[in-house]
């Protein structure tokens, strides 16, 4: 059995970073401050290794089959017996392998930010956010309970609004950081309510209990959730649907991944960590954790999945292919990536060799967080080098920065899906799982991976090679030790990471899936791969009019995609015009002016009356006398002559 | 010769009325406003008196209300008086027109 | 536990504080009397606990009974339950925090204490008061300090605002009166509401009165549309007041719209639940898109309350037992949260002597700790978990979806919308005044929070993340309550 204090201190210590570091970081631990956080994640990291090697290696398998065990459970607020939100830890091969990657990729962020961010004045705060987020991430990981998860999703949601607006001086980062919050919130709306009627229709919030009532097509439940529909779809399956939303908001798929280029405003290494590995994975996880709900009870949503994924892996490789800017080409880059995870769980299937797509989908989580992340970390050393984001303002880095060109290279190659590297492995099996399923989504991936290749080289290129020597005339030296070790070790994880016999411990029922290699089929990805590798030497290895001449004859096309398809501007119209002009102000003005205005009138009404009888007393005791006796006649008048 | 009957008195008393009231509505000196209100009382008591005599004649009620109207009366006059005064020392004046300060 | 003592002591301080000689001897007499108030709200949570714990079920615990009207039937009648510990607890913080806030107020000191310690004088005896008669009086007490608070110490249209408020508060309290006196009568002849929770009352007449109770204690806690003093009211007061207001007396209304209204009357509760639902529906989204607009840090709050406490009147109409729950603990929360938010505001407009957001920036760089609490205070009100709010609307969310007809899904889709419009809107606000460049360089030269400023932050903070961490206790003293409700609308 797991040990219940060793895995609740994983997610703890990050914790107690934040809280030690939030509250006296500022003048305490002035300048221990990255090295107290990095300590603490170091254990947290080891902790999480080692459950990771006792959970795959000694008890996690019972009979042939990971299981799932839930090592603690504290009920946190009860609604009614049964439904209460519990906060308790799962313990089963996505969680534990989840585990891994995001304190393995923390830690790294850790180390180098201690070079990155040296001489911030807000370097304590940035570590205490650091171990927030670290925190708020692991938690969600472990959740046992959709609400528990909704807890944490929302936690990493302002600790991403924290790192992001972390600058918070530049207007720039506190517009991106307040546009991802938002963004995700709105997509958390579509969750919470996906969880209010999931939670109705099985009459738990636990995952388990939920999984197990939902999947039974037998089951009460089920059957009259079947029958209840509202527009043509049943409950559960707009349920299902709203709470993919809440992922889909997160990892940034189309359309709700506005937020994610405008996050890079945020300090690169923020970005290698949220934004490549960890938090915009997390729709991919929850559908991963629901997936047999998926898969069993509402395959139309998962349909749909697979769609939405296809379509934003293919989008955002456009776009990336014409970006300047070297983070949003990762950012859309990752974005492309997501859309593969998700659609390799769209074409899954639950259970058995079908759930290739499952395995294949949480592998190539895995290897993207490794050169992603690297990725990230090597653009934060070229940009901590040259002092730019564009470009434009880079080229012939080769020879002053050795290391990361070759970490750099070894993720590209990664990313490109080259053998043997990480990429290679873990890609070739999505385009299985999509080849055996949806052959339409196959042809997407399929060109996707070309693009893939050519802007990932296009961005090699145009920060290694091209121009001949570098125009930048200070040179200091590359980077500190503390930034490039974190590039050695993931680079190391990117080239090696993909040999992991990875359906040997991850799959949609736990039963150990064999890992296949069909040499013939991987032909076409690598191939495309190389040409558009190819395309990019001949595009930007030298400097030369190729490109713009390209961009020109393009046309309409490649302006589009560099105004990214204007999704951007569809929504500020939406937001400014609409919400803001057609609603916001007129609630306002009806406030003040009609529902306020007749509150006045009131008031009005009744001073004006009182304005009008108040000349009656005019302080004349002659007329008051008159008013009297006239008074007196009228009754006597009336008493004789009316009620005699 | 015919002996005054009740309706002569209540004839008498109705005319002391109305002058009482026509004198209070129109004159603009507050003492002769007192006067009137003074004819009134009278014409009320001389009522008393009239009905007493004629209807029951073995009672004494009228006639103490009568005593009591009198009494009060004066005690009216007595504190109508001491406010027209103050009036006077602070307005200068007994006219009933310049005393509207209290008006709303 | 002796629940006299909740009102003694602020009697007390009351009145030791009107024979102080001096503005110092003013304050610690007051910051004395509120922690004995937070001791003696601590002491009843815990001597509660203990009660319960020993399997003591009845609905009103520490019950006393003096009479007062013998031949009226008018008592003292006072005892608690959960909801009454979880308001009073609610006061004692507010008002040691507003007694801390306050302390360079040098205009009319001893009358501007004297009158913070009536209200909260007034909340004390409305929430332990068991005699509609004695609430009523109680809840009056309450009023007219407000009045005065705005009119003497506020600032802006102050005549005008207190007018507002006072009229309508006023006019709540004659509905009410009249309901009120509608159930003495129909009921034998009793203002007692444990008396009249066992009378059977006619539906016909159920269904006349509730509307008079609950729309005259909506007045009270700003149901849509009677919620127009809010906006005012909140913008003009000094902020101790805008924090009694919106943290205690708007209270005051939810608790009665609960205790009077709906358990007394639950046949006319159902009658009118999809009205309450609309109204406040209504409420949650209006106020949230309203606030967005608003261009002053108080009118943002006092808009954002009218959609806050829009989900407790929401849980409410919802009657369900969770649901109601929920609405209590949104009562609690948004108590703490936004008396916090207006404390907050007070410090910033303290400094820099404005309340509009375009003419600050940057404040994060000059007052570190006020700036955090700002954004704490703002993440509680964006619903976020690990504060309060988070835990209320949830709960409120869980309890309304419990209903399964269309229409009360509808209205809780509406409203959990405004979810999103509300981080809309605490964002600006947060990124217009607390980050970005700062725009006026005089604020450079701005002191970041005094002690007494830190510690009314910090016992508010405490509350909202007790609540927010760890919401069992709260749960465990409301759920109880709204079963007691719960069952008399169910007619048990």
């Amino acid at each position: 059995m797991p040990n219940a204090t060793i895995i609740a201190l994983i997610p703890l210590l990050p914790l107690a970073g934040f809280l030690l570091l939030g509250l006296f970081g500022r003048k305490i631990f002035k300048n221990s401050s990255g090295l107290i956080g990095t300590a603490l994640l170091l254990t947290s990291t080891v902790l999480a290794l080692y459950t990771a090697y006792e959970y795959f290696f000694v008890y996690g398998k019972v009979d042939g089959v990971y299981q799932q065990f839930i090592p603690m459970k504290l009920t946190w607020l009860e609604f009614s017996p049964g439904v209460s939100i519990d906060m308790g830890m799962a313990v089963d091969s996505i969680s534990v392998m989840m585990l891994v990657v995001v304190t393995f990729v923390s830690l790294m962020v850790h180390i180098y930010s201690l070079g990155y961010m040296k001489g911030e004045e807000r370097f304590s705060t940035y570590y205490a956010f650091l171990g927030l987020f670290t925190f708020s991430m692991l938690g969600l990981v472990l959740s046992s309970n959709i609400f528990q998860i909704y807890i944490f999703w929302e936690l990493v949601g302002v600790s991403s609004f924290l790192l992001i607006g972390f600058y918070y001086d530049k207007p720039s980062a506190v517009a991106a950081s307040k546009k991802a919050f938002i963004v995700t919130r709105f997509a958390d709306l579509g969750f919470l309510v996906g969880i209010l009627i999931l939670s109705n229709s099985s009459g738990t919030l636990d995952f388990n209990t939920m999984i197990a009532t939902l999947t039974s097509p037998d089951s009460d439940a089920v059957k009259t959730a079947a029958t209840s529909s509202f527009l043509g779809a049943s409950a559960l399956t707009w349920g299902a649907a709203l709470v993919f939303i809440g992922g889909a908001g997160k990892s940034a798929m189309f359309p709700l991944h506005i937020w994610l280029p405008d996050a890079m405003e945020g300090p690169t290494p923020i970005s290698a960590l949220i934004h490549a590995a960890t938090m915009v994975v997390a729709g991919v996880y929850l559908v991963a954790r629901l997936f047999p709900i998926y898969a069993i009870t509402v395959p139309a949503v998962l349909e749909i999945i697979g769609w939405v994924g296809a379509i934003s892996a293919i989008i955002a490789a456009i776009i990336a292919c014409t970006q300047t800017d070297i983070k949003r080409v990762l950012a859309y880059s990752t974005m492309s990536q997501i859309g593969y995870m998700m659609f390799a769980l769209g074409v899954s299937k639950y259970g058995g060799e079908s759930g290739l797509g499952y395995t294949a989908s949480m592998f190539h989580l895995f290897t993207h967080a490794m050169f992603k992340a690297l990725l990230f970390l090597g653009a934060g050393a070229v940009i901590h080098y040259v002092h730019s984001n564009e470009m434009k303002d880079m080229g012939g880095l080769r020879k002053y920065m050795p290391i990361t060109h070759l970490t750099f290279l070894i993720a590209c190659l990664a990313i490109a899906g080259i053998p043997p590297f990480a990429g290679f492995f873990s890609k070739e099996e999505i385009l299985l799982a999509a080849y055996q399923n949806n052959t339409a989504i196959y042809w997407v991936a399929l060109i996707t991976s070309g693009l893939t290749a050519f802007y990932m080289f296009r961005l090699y290129f145009s920060i290694f090679w091209n121009k001949s020597h570098h125009t930048h005339g200070e040179s200091h030296g590359e980077g500190s030790f503390v930034m490039m070790l974190p590039l050695v070790l993931l680079g190391i994880g990117a080239a090696a990471a993909g040999f992991i016999p990875f359906g040997e411990f991850v799959s949609s029922d736990g039963n150990p899936l064999e890992s296949h290699f069909h040499l013939q089929f991987s032909i076409a990805p690598v191939a495309l791969g190389l040409a558009g590798i190819l395309a990019a030497l001949w595009l930007y290895a030298k400097q030369n009019d190729k490109p713009a001449k390209l961009a020109a004859s393009l046309g309409s096309l490649y302006k589009a995609a560099y105004h990214k398809f204007y999704i951007d501007d569809i929504y500020l119209f939406i937001t400014k015009r609409i919400l803001f002009n057609l609603v916001g102000r007129p609630a306002a003005w009806f406030d003040r002016n009609v529902v306020d205005g007749l509150i006045n009138l009131t008031g009005n009404t009744t001073q004006a009356v009182s304005e009008g009888i108040k000349k009656m007393q005019s302080g004349k005791v002659q007329q008051y006398a008159i008013y009297f006796l006239s008074g007196v006649i009228i009754l006597a008048a009336l008493f004789i002559y009316i009620w005699r | 010769m015919m002996q005054p009957g009740l309706y002569h008195i209540l004839f008498i008393s109705a005319a002391l009325f109305f002058i009482g009231v026509y004198g209070f509505l129109t004159r603009r000196n507050l003492i002769t406003m007192l006067m009137s209100i003074e004819l009134i009382l009278n014409s009320v008591n001389l009522n008393f008196i009239a009905f007493n005599k004629y209807l029951w004649p073995g009672k004494l009620d009228g006639l103490f209300f009568t005593l009591f109207i009198i009494a009060i009366a004066a005690a009216e006059a007595a504190v109508a008086i001491a406010i027209i005064i103050n009036l006077y020392r602070s307005h200068q004046s007994i006219d009933v027109e310049n005393a509207e300060d209290l008006k709303y | 536990m002796n629940l006299l003592l909740l009102i003694g002591a602020p009697l007390l301080t009351a009145v030791a504080v009107l024979f102080s000689r001096n503005k110092q001897q003013v304050r610690w007499i007051s910051l004395l009397g509120s922690i004995v108030q937070i001791i003696l709200a601590f002491a009843l949570l815990f001597a509660f606990r203990q009660e319960r714990a020993e399997n003591n079920s009845a609905q009103m615990l520490f019950e006393q009974n003096y009479k007062l009207f013998d031949s009226l039937n008018i008592n003292f009648h006072f005892g608690v339950d959960g909801i009454s510990v979880a308001m009073i607890l609610l006061t004692s913080l507010v008002v040691v925090a507003g007694v801390l806030v306050s302390w360079n107020v040098e205009k009319m000191t001893k009358e501007f204490y004297f009158l913070l310690l009536l209200l909260g004088l007034g909340a004390y005896g409305f929430f332990i008061s068991l005699d509609l008669f004695i609430l009523f009086f109680f809840l009056e007490i309450s009023v007219i300090p407000k009045y005065l608070l705005i009119g003497i110490w506020g600032s802006g249209k102050k005549e005008y605002s207190a007018n507002k408020l006072a009229l309508m508060l006023m006019g709540g309290s004659a509905l009410i009166l009249v309901g009120m006196l509608g159930l003495y009568f129909i009921a034998g002849h009793s203002f007692d509401i444990l008396a009249l929770s066992k009378t059977d009352i006619p539906v016909n007449i159920q269904n006349l009165l509730f509307p008079l109770l609950f729309v005259g204690f909506g007045v009270f806690t700003a149901l849509f549309p009677l919620h127009t003093w809010v906006p005012d009211g909140h913008s003009s007061a000094p902020t101790a007041g805008s924090m009694f207001l919106a943290g205690i007396s708007m209270k005051l209304g939810g608790y009665g719209c609960l205790r009077v209204a709906t358990y007394l009357l639950p046949e006319g509760a159902k009658e009118y639940a999809n009205i309450i639902i609309i109204l406040s529906a209504i409420a949650i989204l209006y106020g949230a898109f309203a606030t967005m607009m608003q261009k002053d840090l108080k009118y943002i709050n006092a808009y954002s309350s009218v959609s806050h406490v829009g989900f407790s009147l929401l849980g409410i109409g919802m009657l369900t037992q969770t649901a109601i729950t929920g609405a209590l603990m949104q009562m609690v929360s948004h108590g703490l949260m936004t008396a916090l938010f207006f404390a907050v505001i007070g410090m910033v407009y303290d400094r820099t002597h404005t309340r509009m957001t375009g003419e600050m920036g940057g404040l994060m760089k000059v007052m570190p700790f006020i700036s955090t609490v700002f954004f704490i205070v703002g993440l509680c009100s964006l619903g976020l978990p690990g504060f309060s709010g988070f835990v209320a609307e949830m709960t409120v969310f869980m309890g309304s979806w419990e209903n399964a007809d269309a229409f009360h899904r509808i209205a809780t889709i509406a409203a959990a919308m405004s979810i999103v419009v509300t981080a809309v809107y605490i964002l600006r606000a947060t990124g217009q005044t607390m980050m970005g460049a700062i725009k006026n360089e005089s604020h450079l030269q701005l002191k970041d929070a005094a002690w007494n400023e830190k510690l009314a932050a910090i016992i508010l903070v405490a509350g909202i993340l007790a609540i927010g961490i760890a919401p069992g206790w709260l749960n465990d003293l409301l759920r109880p309550a709204a079963e007691e409700i719960m069952n008399r609308i169910a007619g048990k």
